[in-house]
């Protein structure tokens, strides 16, 4: 795709000055980065590790695009065009990562548009639909706090890899959580209206909170690499404590997810043991979205444009 | 939201300072509530190619400007006095931006 040089030709080495209005200084998240596996750790692990984030990258950038000419203003269409943009760059690097990991040599298309519904290790808070703007910013203050909290603690990861694109998705996502918490507060501290559809955002996205934090087998298998979930929640906690204070709303109750045999959950969502989204097992939603998606790709396989 | 709503939020003018550049430069307009949201909208519309380092936002109706009709005796007379140019010493090659 040419994605080694763009980033050369248009440097601030390479500039001589005259395009200077569209912008310089652009760097690779990769450049310099040891990309071989670290010793101790295993590949197969490392890859499905890769592939549980960027696939929550990938649905949830997915999910915003189809936000393109339907957003209420232009200015925020072209706001969601970038968060669903930088969230797409990061499942790049992430899926990319997953093919050399283990060995398979796999590429992010193949990731992206050779599987199947339950070969996708997504958090099913990415995947389903938004019934209107308000659940959107619902949804993406949820995913962009949670996953704030994870690549913050993934910058000390002991995967280079991994902990560059931790570094680089900090930036990115800090802002996607203060545009989805600022749209939260004003809706939810506006008008009697607006704080109707917001609550009902709310509503709609809190039953998938709890699978955030479901322990994973992976995770604890890749000590020092991986992030425990499990650790997020306290910050979790307190940042949408925060946003809500400010919004003058109330956080639906959710519990933990109840991983106890037969339990069902702690909540109508929360799925039965492992039966959720990084076990691979979605909502009906994900059928309908990896069919718009990978659309293209299977009626015309292995084409380059 | 009804259509008079959304007509209602005012017309912010935007400003950038890139890093090359040395001055805040107009680079467009956009709508926004306030100028808080003013300023998001103005990075995500306006600094998507890494064109800036800072950003002001000024609404549009608190600019006072100056009208078409006024043009001859507000930038005429300037016209026909060259010695208000410093264009009558050189300019050392080092000293850029003039």
């Amino acid at each position: 795709m040419g994605f080694d040089t763009a980033y050369e030709s248009i440097s601030e080495e390479s500039d001589s000055g005259h395009r200077w209005a569209f912008g310089t200084g652009f760097t690779d998240p990769l450049a310099g980065v040891d990309t071989s596996v670290p010793a101790g750790v295993d590949g197969a692990d490392l890859a499905a590790y890769c592939l549980m984030l960027g696939d929550d990258a990938l649905i949830m950038s997915h999910r915003l695009q189809q936000w393109l000419a339907r957003a209420p203003e232009l200015e925020e269409e072209t706001a969601l065009a970038n968060i669903a943009l930088d969230l797409l760059g990061q499942a790049r690097l992430l899926l990319t990562r997953a093919g050399t990991a283990d060995g398979s040599r796999q590429t992010e298309d193949d990731y992206a548009f050779g599987r199947a519904e339950r070969e996708f290790r997504n958090v099913r808070l990415a995947e389903v639909a938004d019934a209107d703007f308000a659940g959107l910013v619902a949804r993406l203050l949820v995913f962009s706090t949670w996953r704030l909290a994870l690549l913050v603690r993934l910058q000390s990861s002991a995967d280079p890899v991994l902990a560059a694109v931790a570094a680089q998705g900090v930036k990115e996502i800090a802002y996607h959580r203060d545009y989805a918490a600022q749209w939260v507060i004003r809706l939810g501290d506006g008008t009697d209206y607006s704080r109707q559809r917001m609550e009902a955002g709310l509503a709609a996205v809190a039953p998938l909170v709890a699978e955030l934090f479901a322990p994973s087998a992976t995770e604890e298998r890749l000590a020092g690499v991986a992030v425990i979930p499990a650790q997020l929640r306290a910050e979790f906690d307190a940042v949408i404590a925060q946003v809500m204070a400010e919004a003058r709303l109330d956080w639906p109750e959710v519990g933990w997810l109840d991983t106890t045999e037969g339990s069902g959950g702690s909540s109508p969502r929360a799925g039965a043991v492992g039966l959720f989204g990084r076990g691979g097992v979605h909502t009906e939603a994900m059928g309908y979205l990896l069919a718009e998606m990978q659309s293209v790709a299977r009626a015309m396989p292995g084409a380059t444009w | 939201m009804s259509e008079e709503a959304r007509s209602n939020w005012p017309l912010f003018e935007v400003f950038l300072r890139s890093k090359r550049g040395l001055n805040h430069v107009h680079v467009g307009s956009l709508h926004a509530a306030d100028a808080t949201m003013a300023l998001h909208h103005a990075r995500d519309l306006y600094t998507r190619r890494n064109e800036g380092v800072s950003i002001w936002v000024v609404k549009a109706a608190d600019i006072t400007a100056s009208s078409p009709d006024e043009k001859d005796p507000f930038f005429a007379p300037s016209g026909d006095k060259v010695y208000r140019h410093p264009t009558f010493y050189e300019i050392p090659d080092s000293v850029p931006h003039i």
